[in-house]
């Protein structure tokens, strides 16, 4: 699952038509991006997860030139002295991987009996048995190529075939990130699904409903990337017999493989994820380019840490704040769970009194309040337009709450 | 949330400290509550990794598997869990008390009073958070389809004894925690996030810690500035914190554990475990588990008893004890089932059951509702706010008749009020008239108040009871929703599911879901 949004000017694909493949960064974008990040670090990866919450939140600027430059939000997160609250235990990762291990055994014999069972219209394999192409090439870009000529085989094969860590690549922001789904299996039909394989258990046929979420919204980000990149296979000819071409064969329903209850035996679960195809779509075209957002920084801004030999940043803590503020972020507390400066963004967020900090929702029945000071005042009625609705409701909220504090009123 | 909660939690933020959002205890509080502070293992969710428990907060039973892959000792953690929690769950199946109810004469097909037990009590468990809830309702599920070895000679790996039992009860209590207002499973974080306003958001007041920072600071310190300490406080990554560099000061109440934690000293300690050749070797590593699992577990367990502490300062809400009455019914009829050898819940309901329970939860949400509102002005204040409840003061009252044969007393009565109900014709008022309800209905805005006319609580004479009426002065609280919400339209029993819900259940289907098969990998 490890991607990256690559700055690097990736090597043209074998047998591709690389003017129609990606947006290709400008020379310029590339050189300004390297510097935000640092000309001697490499981009970090940027991994489905993160593309799904940075469509999660597509107001924030901040969020993404950071992470469209490929910066290591998590070590500038620690170099400015609010790290991320999340980790990863290595107890998970091993369950993890164990469990992906076993589910993609056998070249992915229970995968397919499993993509059988849970779409009635596709057939089992024959006598041909499943094709598992070779993925493995040294660099991103290579990857890509390689994924790119086993996709094109396996579009006219006849036969089943399954794409373990494949490297596909999304624009995102202008910038290309190139992702990795767990496996992506195209039919004989030449139908592709993806499949995501997760560790949390799915009992009785049921699974947290939060952890699902996450899953189908990675899963529509890699679909997203497949979609494209099998329009750029299939080139503009219209489809002959009807069979798929382009993004229709992408099917809208992902697989999810989990254990079932409470074994290490993987069970298969179908996910429509048309809504989070949609809204991905729709938030990631919402992006700010970042070519732009980098020409709004003032000159020399930059994140880069300069770190010392034994990795710690040397560049001074102010330097880096005031690059961070540089960007305007658009923190609500949902960021906690997704973002590496949430704690940065959220106690500027509180020491601006905005807020957002108690909640995203909040801002909706608060008119044109946006600190928690403003909103105090004019509940108090020593602030605030009177025949603004907002004010007049705080008005009455703030007399009726102190009223039943003091005791004064009956509940019945 | 609605403006008022976000007002209080503004006002908390401005004052440093959380704000009442209730001004009565709106759960039961047992006498008696039995504590359960679960961990499990990362990336394994139904994975035990250790537990403390008991109903006495200085000395609670600390449970640990020193290695959750290892099914013997998973097994020895459920036995001990059962041997802690069982007799405190089946403790309250022998105090009674008779109780009549209308049950239908199956000859007759009259209603007919019938005497049936009701539990006195009911045992109430504590969790620090919603995460324990679910790990309860995991553990009930992974237990209560295994078989003992006196159940079934012949079961590859039995369990031991009464884990299935224990697991049919951890069912019925998570089960019970989806009612609204039920408290035989109650979360403390919801629990404390019910009750107080903090100046933080509902997803951050999830950490027990910060939440109680916020509720109860130290002395000398804001509730903010505590809160954020607890949160994020961790000892120095450096070699004058020993063996705790690098580790949250203050650990997660689970069921999670630190993710630092676990890889700087839970996985060395295991490693330790397994590479253990001689019995003392084994021995000491795992009271070395022991040791770091109980450092995680203790912080949770005394978070857990200063919001126990809390609560009870608070005094109980008016119909608080009504709906515990209804988990006491919940409770003995449970412990009917389990009596009558009943097989245990199956694994999903049929359409009926599905039905009935959501039904039934619907209509406890609006019971519980109407019920906070009646009991806490603060919570009628918001209902108030909303328009859908008005106080004021009566200014006049007309006597008015019903027409027909028989005229009925309908007076008129006006209530001069601030609020701005959402009323208009025909809308129907209740107001509470000592133990019974009196409802009126909208009759006109009139310049000096809400006129409305009165339809019920004055009797069924010519003339209304006494103190029936209101008079001019009193001050009077009307709402816009029952007081009592009853059900929506019966379901259909078991036995008469359409076929196009499933069908009625075969003819002698009440028979237990088969027992997980077990694999060698299984988890609980
Ligand atoms: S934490 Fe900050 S940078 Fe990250 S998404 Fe939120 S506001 Fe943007």
């Amino acid at each position: 699952m490890n991607a990256s949004l690559d700055s690097r000017t990736p090597a043209p694909a074998p047998q591709a038509a690389p003017e129609a493949a990606l947006p290709r960064q400008t020379e310029a974008l590339r050189l300004r991006l390297a510097e935000l990040r640092g000309p001697e670090t490499a981009p970090y990866p940027l991994d489905a997860r993160a593309l799904a919450a940075l469509a999660a939140n597509p107001g924030c600027r901040r969020r993404a030139l950071l992470d469209g430059a490929g910066v290591d939000k998590a070590a500038l997160a620690r170099a400015i002295g609010s790290p991320a609250t999340f980790g990863q235990s290595q107890f998970a990762f091993v369950r993890g991987n164990a469990f992906e291990a076993r589910v993609g055994a056998d070249a992915g014999a229970e995968l397919v009996r499993l993509l059988v069972e849970t779409h009635r219209d596709v057939a089992a394999p024959g006598p041909e048995g499943v094709s598992v192409p070779d993925l493995t090439a040294t660099g991103q870009a290579a990857r890509a190529a390689r994924t790119r000529l086993a996709l094109t085989e396996a579009f006219t094969a006849d036969r089943w075939s399954l794409l373990f860590h494949p490297m596909v690549t999304l624009d995102v922001a202008g910038a290309p990130a190139h992702l990795e789904p767990d496996v992506v299996a195209v039919g004989p039909d030449g139908h592709c699904t993806v499949v995501e394989i997760k560790s949390f258990p799915v009992v009785d046929g049921s699974a947290d409903a939060a952890k699902v979420g996450a899953a189908a919204r990675q899963a529509a980000v890699y679909a997203l990337a497949l979609g494209r990149l099998a329009e750029r296979i299939d080139g503009p000819e219209p489809s002959h017999r009807g069979a798929p071409r382009g993004t229709d064969r992408i099917r809208p329903t992902a697989l999810l493989v989990c254990p079932r209850d409470f074994s290490n035996l993987p069970t298969g679960e179908p996910v429509d994820i048309r809504k989070q195809l949609a809204v991905t779509r729709r938030q990631l075209a919402r992006l700010t380019r970042i070519e732009e957002i980098a020409a709004s920084l003032p000159e020399g801004t930059t994140f880069d840490l300069r770190p010392a030999a034994d990795g710690t940043a040397t560049r001074p803590v102010d330097e880096l704040v005031h690059a961070v503020e540089s960007v305007g972020a658009s923190y609500s507390p949902e960021c906690l769970a997704a973002c590496e400066l949430a704690i940065h963004c959220r106690s500027r967020s509180r020491g601006s009194g905005a807020v957002e900090a108690l909640g995203r929702s909040v801002r909706g029945e608060l008119g044109g309040l946006t600190t928690v000071e403003s909103v105090l005042l004019a509940a108090a009625g020593t602030q605030g337009d009177e025949t603004d609705p907002a004010v007049s409701s705080l008005r009455r909220a703030a007399a009726l709450r102190a009223e039943a504090l003091a005791g004064e009123t009956p509940c019945h | 949330m609605s403006l008022m909660t976000t007002l209080a939690r503004m006002e908390a933020v401005a004052a440093g400290r959380a704000q009442p959002a209730a001004t009565v205890r709106h759960r039961h509080l047992s006498a008696r509550p039995m504590a359960l502070v679960p961990l499990t293992t990362a990336g394994e969710a139904g994975a035990p990794l250790g537990a403390l428990v008991g109903t006495d907060r200085d000395a609670p039973r600390l449970l640990v598997v020193p290695q959750p892959r290892d099914r013997d000792l998973r097994f020895a953690f459920l036995a001990g869990l059962a041997d802690a929690v069982l007799p405190y769950l089946e403790g309250y199946a022998d105090g009674v008390e008779t109780e009549e109810r209308k049950e239908t004469d199956p000859e007759t097909g009259k209603k007919v009073p019938v005497e049936v037990e009701l539990c006195a009590d009911a045992p109430q468990l504590l969790v620090p958070g919603a995460g324990g809830v679910e790990f309860v309702r995991l553990l009930g599920r992974s237990m209560r389809f295994r078989r003992t070895a006196e159940q079934d000679p012949q079961a590859p790996y039995p369990a031991p004894p009464h884990v299935p039992l224990l697991g049919r009860w951890l069912t019925h209590c998570a089960e019970r925690a989806r009612v609204p207002g039920s408290s035989m499973l109650l979360s403390m974080t919801d629990l404390l996030a019910r009750h107080w306003a903090t100046g933080q958001s509902g997803l951050e007041d999830q950490h027990l810690g910060a939440l109680l920072a916020w509720i109860d600071p130290p002395v000398g310190e804001s509730g903010a500035d505590a809160a954020l300490r607890v949160e994020l406080e961790r000892f120095p990554d450096a070699a004058s914190s020993g063996e705790q560099a690098g580790l949250l000061r203050h650990p997660p109440s689970g069921p999670a554990t630190d993710p630092v934690f676990d890889n700087r000293l839970l996985a060395p300690a295991m490693a330790r475990f397994d590479a253990a050749r001689s019995a003392v070797e084994r021995r000491d590593a795992e009271r070395r588990i022991r040791e770091l699992v109980a450092s995680q577990l203790e912080p949770a367990w005394q978070l857990l008893w200063r919001g126990v502490d809390l609560l009870r300062k608070l005094p109980e809400g008016g119909h608080v004890a009504d709906r515990w009455k209804r988990d006491r019914w919940s409770y003995t009829g449970h412990r009917d089932r389990v009596r009558a050898g009943e097989p245990p819940q199956p694994k999903r309901d049929d359409a009926v059951t599905a039905a009935q329970k959501l039904a039934s939860r619907e209509t406890a949400q609006a019971r519980l509702e109407a019920q906070e509102a009646l009991d806490d002005p603060l919570v009628m204040a918001a209902r108030r706010l909303a328009g859908e409840a008005f106080a004021g003061e009566v200014t006049e009252v007309v006597m008015a008749r019903s027409e027909g044969r028989r005229p009925m007393p309908r007076p008129l009565v006006t209530v001069r009020t601030d609020d701005r109900p959402h009323v208009n014709d025909g809308v129907r008022v209740f107001r509470v008239l000592g133990d019974k309800v009196q409802s009126a209905e909208f009759v006109a805005y009139e310049p000096d108040g809400i006129v409305l006319r009165l339809t019920g609580g004055m009797g069924q004479g010519k003339e209304p009871k006494p103190g029936s009426v209101p008079e001019e002065g009193d001050r009077l609280c009307w709402t816009l929703f029952e007081h009592a919400p009853r059900g929506g339209p019966a379901l259909p029993d078991p036995e008469a599911t359409p076929w196009t819900h499933g069908g009625p259940p075969p003819e002698g289907t009440l028979v237990a879901d088969a027992p997980d098969p077990p694999t060698d990998e299984d988890l609980l």
